[in-house]
């Protein structure tokens, strides 16, 4: 352990250059000013940047007008989009937080735009992509890697199937509560991209979002590679890169609890 | 259009869409070994699937007794008489395999005390033809979608499915008559591609998004509908649009009939559990088109609740809490994020909300695409299933939890019928290039519109129209004025500007492509719905109050031409499949 972290001390040392290239500072956009006379006007700033023009990325100001504008973040986007600028490029779908597309940075925090009140922020309201994702354009993440990882921890049931089965495998109500506060994950990518570890490991570690769900299949009753899938994620960089900073949990928007389920992970490993 | 550059691709078989009935299908084609490609436009997880919460339907018969064929008469019930019987044969049989097979791949079901998958009473499920509540509806809490379309996910990795995701796909490659495959744009880095494919599977969903309020999400534009009608081929019965009863009030988020299943109850400004004097038996568990129609009419005699009378309350605070947290823990979230409720207190408002379409394209139980030429046959190459098809199983009317079914009962129908079509490493035969410059040329126009009109407009204005000349209530006057009205923003199109040239992740662009996508359905739905002169399911026409069997117990057929809708019928199905079952002939519909 001592030599973990002296490891990593060195690691960080080695790295402590936070010179960013040129072309992804920060720049002041676009001030877009209110042209409906509104009297309840709010400042959203949007981060841009499409790799098209060659520029660098920018912050746009908008004045939103309030008075007519829904009340989740989501709204004021689908509202600059439709009236101000339709060149602001962000995913979005279901609209009511199940889909997991419209994840990105609000008021400095990973969450859904679409479910996220604008009211119970104060202030200018800022909106960045998820951090430390390669932006694809505007608050557009590049994911890839993410969805890789996910597929590498094999996310379905392993059992005996001769393709005749009649009828279901039976999972008592007790063994099926244990698939609850994971099986609900939307893959929306916020804890994940909350978490430092991710952020300097993220080819490696697997991160809390692809580990919960590796979770869910260690946990199911019905699997029947439950130890397999245990020794596939027992490694240092894939699991042991958690180190309990705990921004996963804080940034559920479902109010799921990655960092539990890391833990008992680790602990499984500890008893097995 | 030699200015794109065009990169080539051979499959055996291409599916559009990765939701419920696209990723089935994949999954079956991926097992029998035909080279197979899922497009998307989202993520497969995105897919609307994951919004449906209640449950799959399957006579599985671990709450009580159960018989396919009771699922079979409730849903042609469910239908008004429209749903084609041998298809739904097909569907309610072969429904009990298809969610084994699912619980098989990993769902996650709710269980009975004997760990058997749980199920609830869904509006319109009885037993033994309509005497007594059944519980056929398999849930996973009430995130059932959810649960499926991420399991099913899985199971597509596991069978190495190849995907091409955020790719929006453009149109068909037609060939006289004929699919040869399919042109998409890839979002991420601008590229366009050429499908080809002996057989294409057109899984993209419904189209909600015509309305102005619906449970829909942004991405539900029925763009394989649309490509469909641009390649020359029929909608059907694209005047069935089922309202929702329970969409939260100004909201449009789905509150799932699971809540009136689970014991809740609508309840009106006079604090009256009206719906018992319009179905006396099923009360709040009557189809959906009887409960919307119910709720409608309440608010229109004053009797709605809320300031303005203009809605109704859902009541579940009787409910027992650990009812309430074990199956309900989702739309407890829900009421509280998007109306700002404590279930356990208080009532939800609601009001009836666009959330599916019965009508798409037509197809047989084996998911080919139909035409008309002089009667019914198959367009080779081509098929659909899921909320985009109409095969059809939901007639003039949906029954809740029969949509989840529907997405993998024939999304394995058309993987095997696939099978038997088409061999692995089959040979494709030349195209020229006249259909890909004909779809390019129409993306070059629309990516370059430089007119003075937003698609944002354009949109609200279509969904407006549809919203006020095609609601629950319909008659010739408000229809007649729907038919001229929605063809402005039709007409609007010439007009249209596109700020964003880029072809990087254009969103202007594919939301503009998305609306030219939407209208054509638009039209043809509000057509399909004037032409219809008769009340059936969800068409409920305020002027011809009655079912007629005898002029319209037939299919309605559009064409999209330009803004012309030409509208042709065709004759319902009178038989079933097999001898298992035997006819249910048309009866008055009461609940």
């Amino acid at each position: 352990m001592t030599f973990n972290i002296f490891h990593q001390r060195r690691e960080y040392t080695k790295m402590a250059k936070f010179n960013l290239p040129q072309n992804s500072k920060i720049e002041v956009g676009k001030y877009y000013k209110d042209k409906t006379n509104s009297k309840n006007l709010r400042k959203v700033n949007v981060y841009r940047w499409d790799p098209s023009t060659g520029k660098n990325p920018r912050i746009d100001t908008f004045e939103v007008d309030m008075k007519n504008c829904g009340p989740k973040v989501l709204d004021i986007l689908i509202k600059i989009k439709n009236e101000i600028d339709p060149s602001l490029t962000f995913r979005r779908s279901c609209a009511h937080g199940v889909c997991g597309s419209c994840a990105m940075n609000i008021d400095g925090i990973n969450g859904l735009a679409c479910i996220k009140s604008h009211t119970d922020i104060s202030g200018d309201l800022n909106i960045y992509p998820l951090p430390h994702l390669k932006v694809v354009k505007d608050l557009i993440g590049d994911l890839t890697t993410l969805y890789k990882q996910y597929e590498s921890i094999q996310p379905w049931l392993k059992v005996d199937q001769t393709g005749k089965e009649k009828i279901e495998l039976k999972q008592s109500q007790k063994e099926r509560e244990k698939l609850d506060g994971y099986y609900e994950c939307i893959l929306c990518a916020c804890c994940s991209t909350a978490c430092p570890s991710y952020w300097w490991n993220g080819d490696k570690y697997l991160g809390p979002a692809v580990l919960l769900q590796a979770y869910r299949w260690i946990n199911d009753s019905r699997d029947g590679d439950k130890k397999e899938r245990l020794k596939k994620v027992a490694d240092e960089l894939k699991l042991y890169r958690c180190h309990t900073i705990m921004n996963c949990t804080n940034s559920c928007p479902k109010g799921l609890n990655p960092a539990k389920a890391i833990g008992s992970i680790k602990k499984m490993l500890a008893t097995s | 259009m030699s200015a794109y550059k065009i990169i080539d691709h051979e499959y055996d078989v291409v599916v559009l869409g990765a939701g419920g009935s696209g990723l089935r299908a994949a999954v079956g084609l991926s097992e029998a070994g035909l080279k197979t490609a899922c497009i998307s436009k989202v993520f497969p997880t995105r897919s609307h699937t994951s919004a449906a919460q209640g449950g799959i339907s399957a006579a599985l018969g671990n709450m009580g007794e159960d018989d396919w064929r009771w699922h079979m008469y409730d849903t042609v019930k469910g239908s008004d008489w429209l749903g084609d019987q041998d298809a739904i044969e097909y569907l309610c049989k072969e429904a009990p395999r298809a969610v084994v097979e699912l619980e098989r791949y990993g769902v996650p079901f709710s269980r009975t005390d004997d760990g058997k998958i749980y199920q609830r009473p869904f509006g319109g499920m009885t037993k033994n033809y309509g005497n007594g509540t059944a519980q056929r509806t398999c849930a996973a809490a009430d995130r059932t979608g959810h649960a499926i379309l991420h399991t099913l996910y899985g199971q597509a990795l596991k069978q190495k499915t190849e995907f091409f995701i955020e790719y929006f796909a453009l149109d068909l490659i037609m060939k006289n008559g004929e699919c040869k495959g399919v042109i998409a744009w890839n979002l991420t880095d601008g590229t366009i591609h050429r499908f080809r494919s002996h057989i294409t599977i057109i899984a993209t969903g419904g189209y909600g998004k015509v309305y102005y309020s619906a449970t829909s999400a942004h991405t539900c534009t029925g763009d394989g509908n649309a490509m469909v009608l641009r390649a020359g081929l029929p909608l059907q019965d694209m005047e069935f649009v089922q309202f929702h009863p329970t969409g939260i009030y100004g909201v449009g988020c789905l509150i799932t009939e699971g809540v009136r299943g689970e014991g809740g109850f609508l309840v009106n400004g006079k604090g009256e559990r009206f719906m018992e004097r319009y179905a006396p038996n099923a009360k709040d568990l009557a189809s959906r088109d009887v409960v919307s129609r119910s709720m409608e009419m309440e608010i229109n005699e004053g009797r709605g609740v809320g300031k303005n009378k203009d809605h109704i309350n859902l009541h579940l605070d009787h409910l027992d809490k650990k009812v309430i947290d074990e199956r309900l823990p989702g739309i407890s979230e829900a009421a509280k994020t998007f109306a700002n409720v404590d279930v356990s207190k208080d009532p939800i408002p609601v009001v009836p909300t666009v959330h599916y379409n019965m009508g798409g394209i037509p197809t047989n139980y084996k998911a080919e695409v139909l035409t008309l030429n002089g009667s019914e046959k198959t367009v080779p190459g081509l098929m659909a299933i899921g909320e985009a098809a109409c095969v059809s199983v939901h007639g003039a009317n949906r029954l809740g939890s029969n949509s989840l079914i529907d997405l993998v009962v024939f999304g394995r129908s058309a993987a095997k019928r696939a099978a038997e079509l088409v061999k692995p490493g089959m040979l494709h035969e030349g195209v020229s290039n006249e259909e890909t410059d004909k779809c390019l040329n129409r993306f070059d126009k629309i990516r370059n519109s430089n007119g003075s009109t937003k698609t944002s407009e354009l949109r609200l204005k279509m969904q407006k129209t549809m919203q006020s000349k095609c609601a629950v209530f319909r008659t010739e006057k408000t229809l007649k004025e729907g038919v001229d009205q929605i063809r402005k923003p039709f007409v609007g199109m010439n007009d249209v500007s596109v700020k964003d040239k880029s072809l990087l992740f254009n969103t202007d662009l594919v939301e503009t492509l998305e609306f030219d996508n939407l209208i054509g359905q638009a039209l043809t739905t509000m057509d399909s719905a004037y032409h219809r002169r008769e009340s059936r399911g969800a068409h409920a026409r305020e002027d011809f109050t009655k079912r007629d069997d005898k002029n319209y117990m037939k299919h309605t057929l559009a064409w999209q031409k330009g803004k012309k809708v030409e509208i042709k019928y065709r004759d319902v199905h009178s038989k079933t499949l097999t001898n298992d079952v035997q006819y249910f002939p048309p009866k008055e519909r009461v609940y």
